[in-house]
């Protein structure tokens, strides 16, 4: 298992996808948080107290998962699909004939990029949202644990995203398929449900199992959330941890018995 | 070096309807070059990828000294394998392909230099497969199938699009490795491809075997026939098939086999028929190996 892991991060680590995704995930993120940061602080302004300043830094930093998390999971899932898609599973096959290993170490490498991914995004919401916050004379108040905290748990969910990203490529091997379910769903349909699910009750109950508001459970904090108005019975953020692994547990199930026990011709 | 005994036993692989290997059974055994020959489609890759646990057979077992090849120990270190179709991320340097195998079968990454230099792809280790040539490709993969220095080699078409000098590379490269022990199996579509190198072959054909043996074996199974003329040949094919040998009419002639060409002069004699051509042919091993695939109508 150990040598297959090594085999998986030496794969990531000498293609081209892994830097491209993480530079558009800085770019994204970092122009986000800036934005937030800087209309947190009209706000404040504004609102003649009803806004405390002390609620802007939590939205600046969570950007990194609120409109960072696809990247990921892009990347996660065409790790998978590249090996499909230029049939280099035959050699990975032949190197690793248990194919569960191979599916091991694909997990280990994606959580242990899925970090990578995380740093750099939190490098990002931070980095550039503090900066700004400060230019705009809002305190970052980057020394509060609870800051802290959702900090550390940003780059958790990043982590766990690209694993997600990992199973999704091997339940869904074509690559231009899994595009643009992943584009489609984290863009598109996702924030819709999400907004859709608060009408009812019971509705809410189930939303809180989307996979974006299990992130924003487990980090503490999102623009989205706020949106959406703060679901009254949100999940707490190790639940909503679980339920992204949960997500990633179901997808390597259903694939590795599926498209990974297949041929490969 | 005694490299491992190759043993495929009642193979049988079906897809959807259609049965790519049908109950084939073979052996290959270490110190020479065995050819796996038959035309595309005959089932040669369904049977290698079934060797290498790529390809789930519906029936029947392929080993390595009795072990199935998802159970071997060390995979890359007991058979070294080249499949057509080598597949390659394109942006990915060569070296790199090879590092990533080696970190999977723990291999030191100075082997993967080693093997680079050894098939000629030094200069280009660190270039992007993507930019390389089909003959490149090819030494590639003989990189990868050298990698864990394995007693047992499983190449498919290998010397398919080399260039001249690297088919003569390969066939002396072949040859050495089976005189170290080790076991070689090469397949190909083409008999002539492979003639000068294997010692023995195993030709297959709709997913069946056709012949197992040595190529001297085949060359005896060659149909003696002889092609005789006259200027009544209605009458000379009369007095042939009276005496039972096979006729068959041709433009220039009859192709008569099952007697030799001192009866069929005697025979032509007996019944009058004066001969103006008698000439006793010898298949060659080319057509031989496509009478045996059955193709032998399309040559």
């Amino acid at each position: 298992m150990i040598r297959s892991l090594r085999s998986e991060l030496r794969k990531i680590s000498t293609t081209r996808s892994w830097w491209v995704l993480a530079l558009i995930l800085f770019g994204w993120v970092g122009l986000n948080a800036a934005g937030i940061a800087a209309l947190g602080s009209v706000l404040v302004d504004q609102s003649g107290g009803m806004v405390g300043p002390e609620s802007i830094p939590p939205l600046v930093y969570s950007t990194v998962t609120a409109v960072g998390y696809v990247f990921p999971l892009l990347f996660g899932a065409l790790a998978s699909t590249a090996e499909f898609r230029h049939q280099t599973l035959t050699p990975t096959f032949l190197a690793t004939p248990r194919r569960g290993r191979v599916l091991g170490g694909k997990v280990g490498a994606g959580l242990i990029w899925g970090v990578v991914f995380g740093v750099v995004g939190v490098a990002a919401s931070v980095g550039v949202g503090a900066l700004v916050l400060q230019l705009t004379g809002v305190h970052p108040d980057l020394g509060s644990a609870d800051n802290l905290a959702l900090i550390a748990r940003a780059a958790i969910a990043m982590a766990l995203w690209a694993v997600v990203g990992v199973a999704l490529g091997v339940l869904l091997p074509n690559q231009v398929a899994v595009i643009v379910v992943v584009l489609a769903f984290t863009q598109f349909l996702e924030p819709l449900l999400r907004l859709a699910a608060n009408f009812w009750e019971w509705t809410a109950a189930i939303g809180r199992f989307l996979p974006g508001a299990a992130t924003d459970a487990l980090v503490g904090s999102s623009i989205y959330a706020l949106i959406a108005g703060g679901a009254a019975d949100a999940l707490e953020w190790w639940q909503g941890g679980l339920v992204l692994g949960g997500y990633a547990v179901l997808f390597l199930a259903i694939g590795g018995l599926t498209t990974w026990r297949r041929d490969v011709t | 070096m005694t490299g491992a005994v190759i043993e495929i036993q009642s193979l049988t692989k079906r897809f959807g309807g259609t049965t790519a290997v049908d109950d084939l059974s073979f052996r290959v055994e270490p110190g020479v070059v065995t050819g796996f020959l038959g035309p595309n489609g005959a089932g040669k890759t369904t049977t290698l990828r079934s060797l290498l646990g790529l390809v789930r057979p519906t029936s029947g077992r392929a080993t390595f000294d009795g072990r199935a090849y998802t159970e071997l120990a060390d995979p890359l270190g007991t058979v070294g394998t080249a499949l057509e179709a080598a597949s390659f991320h394109p942006g990915r340097s060569g070296r790199d392909h090879l590092r990533v195998a080696a970190a999977a079968a723990g291999i030191r990454d100075s082997r993967v230099d080693e093997v680079l230099a050894w098939v000629g792809l030094a200069d280009a280790a660190r270039r992007r497969v993507g930019g390389y040539s089909l003959g490149m490709r090819q030494r590639l993969g003989l990189a990868f199938a050298l990698l864990g220095d394995p007693g047992a080699l499983v190449l498919d078409e290998p010397i398919n699009g080399l260039d001249p000098e690297g088919i003569r590379w390969i066939r002396v490269f072949l040859r050495d490795l089976a005189a170290e022990g080790r076991t070689v199996l090469v397949s190909s579509h083409l008999l002539s491809e492979v003639q000068q190198t294997v010692d023995r072959v195993v030709i297959i054909s709709h997913g069946r075997l056709a012949y197992e043996g040595t190529l001297d074996g085949l060359e005896s199974g060659a149909v003696a026939r002889v092609r005789v003329d006259a200027a009544d040949r209605d009458a000379l094919a009369r007095a042939l098939a009276a005496s039972g040998a096979v006729v068959e009419a041709a433009a220039d002639g009859l192709r008569v086999s099952g007697v030799d060409a001192e009866r069929i002069g005697s025979l032509a004699f007996a019944a009058g028929v004066p001969l103006k051509l008698l000439v006793p042919e010898r298949e060659g091993l080319e057509d031989v190996f496509l009478e045996i695939v059955g193709e032998g109508e399309i040559r």
